[in-house]
Order: structure tokens, then C-alpha cells, then sequence
């Protein structure tokens, strides 16, 4: 351990970790845009600096580590007029457009001009110099106008997906991020798994699929785990009038973190298909009491339409009932057939969609009610 | 999974990856190991036919013929032997039947394993060398290695090489089938299985039997109280069909009705146009599902169930990790959870069975005194605390100890216990770990003058198995909207393709037209295709042939011919 100073307060600190490490550990709050975590430290956006005593600059702490005898200061005048410069210089070259933006309340840029009472210069660039909404991506809206160049797509990217979609083109004020060699995202290999999306600190990318359908503080998080793969990402469910609107990573996510697949992320619109299934159908037959064996010749004639069958009035139409009439149908069913043909007649096929409480459940139905063990599930497909 | 992802990812030497599509099929894990090869030097062998995305982080790339897994294995474990790199420690204290083993691999020489896999000999010393030196090596698979009538023996074969270097039971080594679906693991655990009840309890011991026959109350008592220790108990013990045996079953007359969950066997089982017949020809149906499937059409009854968006409780992923999914939404319509509907089904079936006194069928009487007999569970929870009590690893996996944030893999057995992340550390679950003698099998269809090519089958990074879900979602429709059919370009060039991107994939059984996708990702000969569309499955040319002991089907290997459109 080192002995360090921070705003006058001695501190032991572990040796080789930042200054931005350290003083987080201590609850010495200092701003950081480029900065995260989860990715190697760029100190490329020089909102982090500190006053090192003894440095001919002011420092970005999350790139320069602690040493013996180290005294920072976080928040001396010259520090915090610094980054509001930083900030005021980000401004100008940003639409102002928070109002209709969508991510507005999640933008940890806004929350710093906030925090510095940052305004936009008077001599800050006009007009908007990037196409909107850029990139055909289905799922990724790209606006690089909002970009403040702070690279965590392209960390992210390299780091957490290790894709290397994202990189900066041209110089100085010119300087782009884009994907390959300023091509179309999936052209150059993207996978949309949406991390870019995740670590972008402004609405430079944002989610296109939710586009405009709510903000942050407008909706519900419920943490749960994806219904896909068997790896078992967890992630938030965002919800807004008993909708399921998107998907953001959770950090706390014991298997992935924040990293996520593009059907788990963006694959969540079939909750809300209309094709969902909402009532009990029984086929019109089994109103009727007829026996299936009487119209089976008709209603697996190849020759027939799918539209002639499901006719109103044909014996194996579909007729929507309620759950009682549906589940006596079936109780009854079940229990003849066992009674006709024995309990081994009968089959259950469980699912690998479905909770372990189900799939228990139907190891109980056939074992315990019925007294099978035809059972199974696509373990095996 | 022996071992947990994060433990592979972070203590794994090298990977081994055989028969696994990991990038496309396991995302997030896929590029977990893309960090360990990129980041920490980790490294990787990869054995696939095809040149599947992640041979592009390989330190080599194994293209072994389709159906070759087991002259492969046994080719570098004879290598290893030879330049005596097993570990011999390992071997001597934790394993047996090495001797008989070690002979099986003697027959397999480099030169001949190079003839059977078409792998080059250097390459299998390279391998070899790789695998052999990196301490610990984990070995990865998926449906690559089981969907074979050799399944289980590719399996023991895997197992042999884990034990043969002494990788079994370490941080970073193991045997790792990445499981498929979000829950086939937890439907495994709770005896979705027709050999096992819960937690692996076999359906033919007396022991078993007695445990749940009290459980749930399905016993006659002795008549006096004396006798109350003369339990007839009414559950069978008589192992049950798996899905592959079930369905074609019917025209056979084993299988009168059908009940089924969230399963589209259309699209997902071997050689549709006989699913299909033997759907046709079943008395009685019952389809539980999200959306209207394949299926649905032969279905008699149809329940709308609900998505995980839209219930509690819980999934157990690939490495055996129970985690929560909790309800967001209400179910659109009258939808209930597959739960509430189960549980309804069964309490009206019992109802109706009780009334069957005198018929031909056994009557079912359940003791609803019994501590699990009843049905009337009020949520989720109250069905894991009857979990709880009846499968041990999951004794203590409770929703309350979720909710409170602990991370669990079972095995569990307790309320304190911690979980698992870590199978075989110390001893194998049948004590010491028996090497099999496995020899190579040749597939069941072999290409020849009528079906010259061979094709395989799976699935891509956009789509879910039969497509349900995923082409009923936009932007991944945007991206992936129809069956794309990988060709070699050595293949489209002999076939004329010239341009034009339609072809006809015939096989014994069926035919289907797709777009082609001219690539090198799979070899000359070889043709690969997918089953997300139902107007150009691929399981419409596939065979029911299977493993004798999973019964699992031969989707890899199937001979087609492929022909313009």
C-alpha cells in the first residue's frame, strides 16, 4: 500500500491503480464521460482531470495511476473550469435538441452540463453536420451529430464483443467515428449485438426499435433472464404501458454482465405479436360430440384448402371457447383415453421454453394423475 | 457443463472446441471466448466441417469429415500416448479401465485417422501438442457431437480425452456441452426426461418409486393399520418413449393422445413429411402455445399460454444456474400461465379418473392426505418448495434466496448450501471415472450416386430453432428473412449456380428450394441448411435415425443431391 492524498485527505492506496480507481473506492466523486469500467481507459475526453501537485498539466485520473507521496486535488477552481471548458466545447459541436431527444434523462453528457451549468457557446458550430438516423442497421440508430468522440463503441466493441466494427475516421475537427471503412454497420460485419448501444454515453446510438416510444424515468425495469439460449443472460425488460418496449443490459448480470446477443436484446418484439394466441380454440367437432375418427378422411384431404377447412362450419374449424369448456373437453379426453387405452397411451411433451415449475408440473401430470413416463421434451431436436 | 462459463473463460489454457457453433448459437459465451484467446493468449482448437465464425480466433482449424468425431479422438489421443503426454497421476488414482481403452486407441495411427477424417497427420500432431500442453484444456461441444447415431459414444470419447489428460474436476477444464435452449437443462432436472424423475431419479427403482408414490399420494394402504407399511404404489416402472419414439409411435398405434407444450414437432423433428402422417393419425391433441405453429394445425385443442415476459419463476441455464424470471406484463387476452394450465388439466383430470371405477382402465386413487398430492398451488414458489423437498439438487434452491440475489448452481442440497459451480472435483459421481473403448462408427446415410453431397443442419445467429419467435420479430426479419442454403463455391460452380441463387436440395425423404449461399464456410461436397422457415425446412430432408441409447437424431449427417431451381 501507498500513501496518497486526496483534497487534503490521506488515503492508502493499492499500488498501480488510477487515481479515478482510488478515489471512487474513497466516495471522492469525479466526472467521467470516456471512462468506464467494464473497458481499458482511453482518457480521451478530459472531463476526469485533477490537479496533481507538482504536474506542469492537469491530469485525467483514469489513466494515471497513484503514486507514493501523490497529492490530487478534485475540485480547485482551476479543475472545475477546466472541465466546463471541456463540456462547453462538446456543446458546440452538439444538437440541441434535448427536448425531443430520445434519450434524454439517460445522457450522461446532459447530466454534466447540468452539473457544470455548462451552456452552449455563442460561437459553437450551426446546423447539424451528419446525416440522422445514418445507418440501415434495423436495430441500431446511428447519429453521429451527438457523438462526442469519447470511443466507448469502439471499446466496447473490441473489447466486449471483440468485432472491431467501430473506429475513427479523419482528423482533428473531422474526426468520425465509423464503422469499417465508413461503411454500413452489418456490412462491416456488425453483429448487432447492441453493446456500442449500451456504453454510449449521449443518443450518438440509441436503440431504433424504441425509437421515440419512451424515456427513461418514463419506464418500469423488471430484471429477468432471456428466453433464447441456454447460457442465461439477464437482462431489464423495459416496460411502459403493459408493454415490453426494449431491453437494457444489467450490469449485474451474473453471467453476462452487460453483454448481450441481438436476439436477446432486440429479438423481444414477438411478446407483442398480434398472431399471440388469447382464447381457447377447440376444433368445432368436439362441440358437436362427434369422434375424430369420423371426419379424419375429410380433414387431412391434401385436396382441401386450409380456407375450406376452417370454414365456420366445417367439423375441424376452430372455435374459440372459454377455459372452462376447453379444459373439461380435455380432462375428459385425457381421462377416456386412459381409461380405453391405458396409461401408456398417452403422450406429454414438456418444454425447454418453459419454467422449471412447468416443466416439473408435467413430469407430475404424466407420472402422478396418469401414471406414465411418456415423457420427454426437444432435449433431444 | 462440468465446469461454469465464467470459470472456462477465465482459467482455460486452451479450448477445444468440437461440434459447436459457439459464436452463433451461444453469443455471449461465444465471445467470452474470444476475449480469453484475444486478451489473455488462451489458446484454440476448433474441429468442425465447416468454417464456422470462431475459426477465425483459432490457433488451428480441424476440418474433419462429418460423422469422423471418434477416429479424430482417438487419432490425438493415440498421439498423446505415444509422446506419453497423458497424466499418468490423474489416470492411476481417479480412473479405471484405462488398459482396454488404451488398446481400442492403438488402433487408430495417424495415417489411418488421417485417411478416415481427412485431417492432414501434421495437423493432428499439432493438435495434439496444443491440447496436450495447455494446462488445463476445456473441451466445448453442442448438437455437433450428440445429433449423431454415435452421440453417446462421441460423448464418452470427449470424456476419455478430459481424463486422459487429467482436465476433469479444475478450474478451467471439464467436459462442457453447451445446452441449447434457455431451459432444456431445468427441463432435464425436473424429469421432463422418460427415464428419470426429478433430479435424475430413475423411474425403475423401487426406492424412487416408494419416495414419490408417498409424495404424491399414489398408493393403495394395507386395509389394517398394522399393514400400513404394505403400500401398493401406482406410478410405473417402466422406462417411457422419448419424443423420437412418441410421435412416430402413433401410427403404430402406442399413442392415442398427445399433450403439448411449447414444442412445434413440424419444424423441429426429423423428417417432416412423416411427422406430419403420424400427427395426422393421432385420436386426441393438445397444443399449448404462444403462437399458432406447424403443429397447431394438427391439434384439436389449442391453449394460449404465455412468455417468459409474462410469468414467474425460474430457468436453470447451461451450467446448471437457477435464475429468476419474473413477470413484466399481463398476458394479452384470456392467457394464462403454463402452470395455472397444467394445474387445471390435472385436477379435472383426477376428478374425471375417480369416476371410472368399473371401466377397463386401472383407477387412480390419490391419498390427498399425502404431503405433495394436491394441485392447488397459489404461484410458482409454492411449486419449487415441492421441488425443494423431492429433488435433491435442488433442495435448497428457493425463490426467496433468488430474489435475495444469491447466485446458485446445483447441486444445492440445502438452504445453507452454497451451489456448485464445479462438478467431479474430488470423485466422479459413480467413484472412479471408467474409460470406454469406443470405436468409430460410420454415419447411418452415407452419400452415394443418387444423393452424392451431404447436408447438415442448424441453426444461425439470427433465427431460433423453428422460428416462432424470431420471424415473428421486425428488425431480425430485416436482417434474416428467408433460408439461406450455404454452398461451396466449388459445388455452385460444378452446378452451374452462375449468377442465379435458387437451388433443390432432394433427399430420400423430401425436397426443398432455398437461396443459395455460395461460401467457403462449409466444404466442397457438403451443404448446409437450416430449419427457421417452414417453406423451406431443412428436417424436411433429415432422417429419423438414432442413437441407440439417447435416441437422438442423425440431424448432421443426411445425403442430398443438390440440383439448380
Amino acid at each position: 500500500m501507498i500513501n496518497i492524498k486526496i483534497n487534503g485527505q490521506p488515503i492508502q492506496a493499492e499500488p498501480g491503480k488510477t487515481i479515478l480507481q482510488v478515489a471512487k473506492e474513497h466516495d471522492v466523486h469525479i466526472p467521467s464521460l470516456c471512462y468506464h469500467k467494464d473497458l481499458n481507459p482511453t482518457g480521451n475526453c478530459r472531463m476526469c482531470v485533477v490537479d496533481v501537485k507538482g504536474g506542469r498539466t492537469l491530469q485525467a485520473a483514469c489513466v494515471t495511476p497513484v503514486w507514493e507521496g501523490m497529492e490530487i486535488e478534485t475540485n480547485t477552481e482551476k479543475v472545475m473550469q477546466d472541465r466546463k471548458l471541456t463540456l462547453e466545447l462538446m456543446l458546440a459541436n452538439h444538437p440541441q435538441d434535448c427536448l425531443t431527444c430520445d434519450v434524454a434523462g439517460d445522457c450522461e453528457l446532459q447530466d454534466l452540463a447540468y452539473e457544470y451549468k455548462a451552456e452552449v457557446p455563442a460561437w459553437g458550430a450551426k446546423g447539424t453536420r451528419y446525416a440522422v438516423d445514418s445507418d440501415p442497421n434495423p436495430f441500431i440508430r446511428v447519429d453521429m451529430n451527438k457523438c462526442i468522440l469519447c470511443r466507448r463503441c469502439e471499446s466496447a466493441c473490441a473489447e466486449i464483443q471483440v468485432r472491431d466494427v467501430w473506429g475513427v475516421s479523419s482528423r482533428g475537427f473531422d474526426s468520425v467515428m465509423v464503422a469499417g471503412a465508413g461503411v454500413p454497420m452489418l456490412e462491416a460485419r456488425c453483429e448487432s449485438c447492441g453493446q456500442c448501444v449500451a456504453y454510449c454515453p449521449t443518443g450518438a446510438l440509441s436503440n431504433k426499435m424504441n425509437y421515440g416510444v419512451a424515456r427513461a424515468h418514463q419506464v418500469r425495469k423488471v430484471t429477468t433472464t432471456c428466453s433464447y439460449c441456454g447460457v442465461g443472460c439477464q437482462f431489464d425488460l423495459q416496460v411502459k404501458d403493459n408493454k415490453v418496449i426494449g431491453v437494457h443490459s444489467n450490469p449485474n448480470a451474473p453471467v453476462n454482465g452487460m453483454a448481450l446477443c441481438v436476439k436477446g436484446r432486440y429479438g423481444y418484439d414477438y411478446i407483442h405479436h398480434p398472431d399471440r394466441l388469447v382464447k381457447p380454440k377447440v376444433r368445432r367437432y368436439l362441440l358437436e360430440g362427434k369422434q375424430k375418427s369420423d371426419i379424419r378422411e375429410t380433414i387431412f384431404d391434401t385436396r382441401k384448402s386450409n380456407i375450406e377447412l376452417s370454414n365456420v362450419g366445417s367439423p375441424w374449424a376452430w372455435v374459440e371457447t372459454e377455459w372452462d369448456k376447453a379444459l373439461d373437453i380435455v380432462a375428459k379426453k385425457v381421462a377416456e383415453t386412459r381409461a380405453k387405452f391405458g396409461a401408456d397411451s398417452m403422450g406429454f411433451l414438456t418444454s425447454a421454453k418453459c419454467l422449471n415449475e412447468e416443466n416439473y408440473l408435467m413430469n407430475k401430470l404424466a407420472r402422478q394423475v396418469i401414471g406414465t413416463n411418456n415423457i420427454d421434451h426437444c432435449a433431444r431436436l | 457443463m462440468s465446469n461454469s462459463m465464467d470459470d472456462v473463460a477465465k482459467y482455460a489454457q486452451a479450448f477445444f472446441i468440437i461440434g459447436s457453433n459457439t459464436t452463433e448459437q451461444h453469443p455471449v459465451f461465444g465471445t467470452m471466448l474470444r476475449r480469453a484467446v484475444r486478451f489473455r493468449g488462451a489458446k484454440l482448437v476448433v474441429a468442425d466441417p465447416r468454417k464456422i465464425d470462431i475459426t477465425e480466433f483459432a490457433t488451428l482449424h480441424l476440418r474433419q469429415k462429418p460423422g469422423t468425431d471418434i477416429a479424430l479422438l482417438n487419432g490425438l489421443m493415440y498421439i498423446i500416448l505415444e509422446k506419453g503426454w497423458e497424466d499418468k497421476t490423474f489416470i492411476e488414482e481417479r480412473t479405471e479401465n484405462f488398459d482396454e481403452f488404451k488398446a481400442t486407441v492403438m488402433q487408430y495411427p495417424p495415417e489411418k485417422v488421417a485417411e478416415i477424417t481427412r485431417v492432414p497427420v501434421e495437423q493432428l500432431y499439432e493438435a495434439a501438442e496444443i491440447l496436450a500442453s495447455s494446462k488445463p484444456t476445456a473441451v466445448l461441444w453442442a448438437m455437433g457431437i450428440t445429433q449423431h447415431i454415435v452421440g453417446v459414444r462421441n460423448v464418452m470419447d470427449l470424456a476419455n480425452f478430459q481424463m486422459l489428460l487429467g482436465n476433469m474436476g479444475k478450474p478451467g477444464g471439464g467436459v462442457n456441452p453447451l445446452r441449447g435452449q434457455n431451459n432444456v437443462q431445468g427441463a432435464c432436472d425436473m424429469g421432463g426426461l422418460p427415464n428419470v424423475y426429478p433430479a435424475y431419479q430413475p423411474v425403475t427403482s423401487n426406492e424412487v418409486i416408494e419416495k414419490f408414490g408417498k409424495a404424491w399420494g399414489t398408493y393403495e394402504r394395507g386395509k389394517k393399520k398394522e399393514e400400513s407399511d404394505s403400500f401398493i404404489f401406482h406410478l410405473s416402472s417402466k422406462v417411457g418413449l422419448t419424443v423420437t419414439e412418441m410421435i412416430p409411435g402413433i401410427p403404430e398405434g402406442k399413442i392415442k393422445s398427445l399433450y403439448i407444450l411449447g414444442e412445434d414437432p413440424v419444424m423441429s423433428d426429423p423428417d417432416t413429411n412423416h411427422i406430419r402422417h403420424c400427427l395426422e393419425s393421432v385420436d386426441f391433441l393438445v397444443l399449448q402455445e404462444i403462437f399458432p405453429s406447424e403443429t397447431s394445425a394438427y391439434a384439436d385443442v389449442l391453449l394460449p399460454g404465455v412468455s417468459f415476459a409474462e410469468k414467474t419463476g425460474t430457468f436453470t441455464n447451461t451450467e446448471r444456474r437457477v435464475q429468476m424470471v419474473r413477470r413484466a406484463v399481463e398476458p394479452p387476452g384470456d392467457a394464462k400461465p403454463d402452470w395455472w394450465i397444467t394445474s387445471e388439466i390435472a385436477k379435472r383430470v383426477l376428478f374425471h379418473l375417480s369416476s371410472f371405477d368399473e371401466g377397463k382402465g386401472e383407477r387412480r386413487r390419490i391419498d390427498l392426505e399425502a404431503p405433495w398430492a394436491k394441485w392447488d398451488y397459489k404461484d410458482t414458489s409454492a411449486i419449487m418448495d415441492e421441488i425443494n423437498a423431492l429433488a435433491p439438487s435442488y433442495g435448497g434452491i428457493t425463490h426467496a434466496r433468488l430474489e435475495a440475489e444469491e447466485r446458485l448452481q446445483w447441486p444445492c442440497l440445502t438452504v445453507d448450501h452454497p451451489g456448485t459451480p464445479i462438478l467431479h472435483t474430488k470423485q466422479f459421481t459413480r467413484g472412479k471415472g471408467k474409460f470406454m473403448p469406443i470405436d468409430h462408427v460410420p454415419p447411418a446415410e452415407r452419400p452415394d450416386d443418387d444423393y452424392p453431397m451431404v447436408m447438415s443442419t442448424g441453426r444461425v445467429l439470427y433465427h431460433w430453432h423453428g422460428g416462432t419467435m424470431t420471424r415473428r420479430s421486425q428488425g431480425i426479419m430485416q436482417v434474416y428473412n428467408e433460408a439461406l442454403v450455404e454452398v461451396n463455391p466449388d459445388d455452385a460452380l460444378k452446378l452451374g449456380l452462375n449468377g442465379r441463387d435458387r437451388v433443390r436440395i432432394t433427399s430420400r425423404r423430401g425436397s426443398i428450394e432455398a437461396k443459395a449461399w455460395v461460401t467457403e464456410r462449409v466444404p466442397p461436397g457438403m451443404v448446409y441448411a437450416n430449419f427457421h422457415f417452414p417453406e423451406a425446412s431443412a428436417n424436411e430432408l433429415t432422417h429419423a435415425s438414432l442413437d441407440p441409447v439417447a435416441k437422438i437424431p442423425e440431424y448432421k449427417i443426411t445425403a442430398v443431391k443438390v440440383e439448380l431451381a
